[in-house]
């Protein structure tokens, strides 16, 4: 597909999710009280959007994941939230 | 348009997903044992769930139509009781011989612990000691890079799997080319909000090609949609798949990884 192709296909659906996610960083700012180790996650995956970069997606993903190789002694909980609590 | 399911928990859909898929034109439902969403108190829950898989759920199917198929598992959700695990486990040969019966699964790990470990470990001595598939589940968010790679050693560790006869499901942009590279086939889940879109899916597609690869959309009892796969075949037509690269990767690539059972026939 051309460029063009993929704009008329998927620009509106970015364009949204990208108001969302402005939406998203706005309320947070406005919100009280301290955040936690995901949304310093999240800012370091912005980081991985910017022009020039190559598979952004598997960047971000990358940066969300636990970068450590062994298991965990055990698992205290089933479910998981998105990011990686460093010095876990 | 054509398509296999080969991913669906069915027991907890009602008849009416039974009737939309029939008329989106799938074809055939593959069914992995996974967690109901609480755990089992006893081996014995087990043993109904399995009867339910292979007894009752085919025969719901069948009234629309539907060849069901199933694959036999403890979920790593539930993998962190290693006794209780190793008595499911045990249950698990007396049912390899029922009809609908694919192989193991879905297995894998979850919170990639030393626990699901070990019972991962179980689940692929079993299967290499009946021939089986086997069906991989693969950790979700954070936790699915580390516990791909840590599935990806224990399988490729024991020599008596061939790597052909290996699903790894549930693939994202960060380990689709980690499963691919090691000869297994890659399963991409289609998720309203987490795992994959129809449209990452598509680019992954166009970007690693379309063999060894299947599409799912894994319906549970939450957020899923049993019609995705069929929802991303129209979005693939979109952007200019042909009739036949979008019946490989809907029809004929689901059922040439599962008629290595055979079992599979539809």
């Amino acid at each position: 597909m051309t460029r063009q192709e993929i704009l008329d296909l998927y620009f509106m659906d970015a364009r949204s999710k990208l108001i969302d996610l402005a939406a998203f960083m706005d309320r947070m700012e406005r919100s009280s009280g301290p955040e936690d180790f995901r949304m310093k996650a999240f800012r370091r995956a912005l980081t991985e959007l910017g022009e020039g970069q190559k598979h952004r997606a598997e960047a971000v993903l990358v940066a969300l994941s636990d970068p450590t190789t062994e298991p965990i002694p055990a698992a205290t909980t089933k479910a998981a939230c998105g990011a990686w609590p460093e010095g876990r | 348009m054509r398509y296999i399911e080969p991913h669906a928990h069915m027991v907890s859909r009602v008849t009416d997903d039974y009737v939309r898929m029939a008329t989106a034109g799938c074809q055939a439902i593959c069914e992995p044992a996974f967690w109901a969403g609480f755990d089992r108190s006893s081996a014995a829950g087990f043993n109904d769930y399995f009867c339910q898989l292979t007894e009752h759920e085919p025969k719901r199917a069948s009234k629309f139509g539907l060849p069901h198929f199933s694959w036999l598992c403890i979920n790593p959700k539930e993998a962190e009781d290693v006794k209780l695990a190793e008595e499911v486990v045990a249950l698990i040969p007396k049912f390899l011989d029922r009809p609908n019966v694919l192989g193991i699964g879905e297995i894998g790990l979850n919170k990639n612990s030393r626990n699901e470990m070990k019972v991962l470990e179980l689940h692929v001595d079993l299967a290499a000691r009946h021939d089986q598939l086997i069906l991989v589940h693969t950790p979700h968010l954070e936790d699915k890079l580390k516990g791909t790679r840590l599935i990806l050693e224990v399988i490729r560790s024991d020599k008596r799997i061939r790597p052909e006869r290996v699903i790894i499901d549930h693939v994202e942009e960060h380990t689709v080319k980690l499963v691919l590279d090691t000869g297994m086939w890659a399963g991409m889940t289609l998720y309203p909000e987490s795992k994959c879109s129809p449209a990452r899916a598509i680019d992954m597609v166009e970007q690693y090609g379309n063999e060894r690869i299947w599409m799912n959309c894994a319906c549970d009892w939450g957020v899923s949609d049993p019609l995705a796969v069929p929802k991303t075949a129209l979005d693939m037509r979109r952007r200019g798949h042909s009739a036949e690269a979008i019946d490989k990767l809907i029809f004929q690539n689901p059922q040439k990884f599962l008629s290595q059972s055979n079992r599979f026939r539809i």
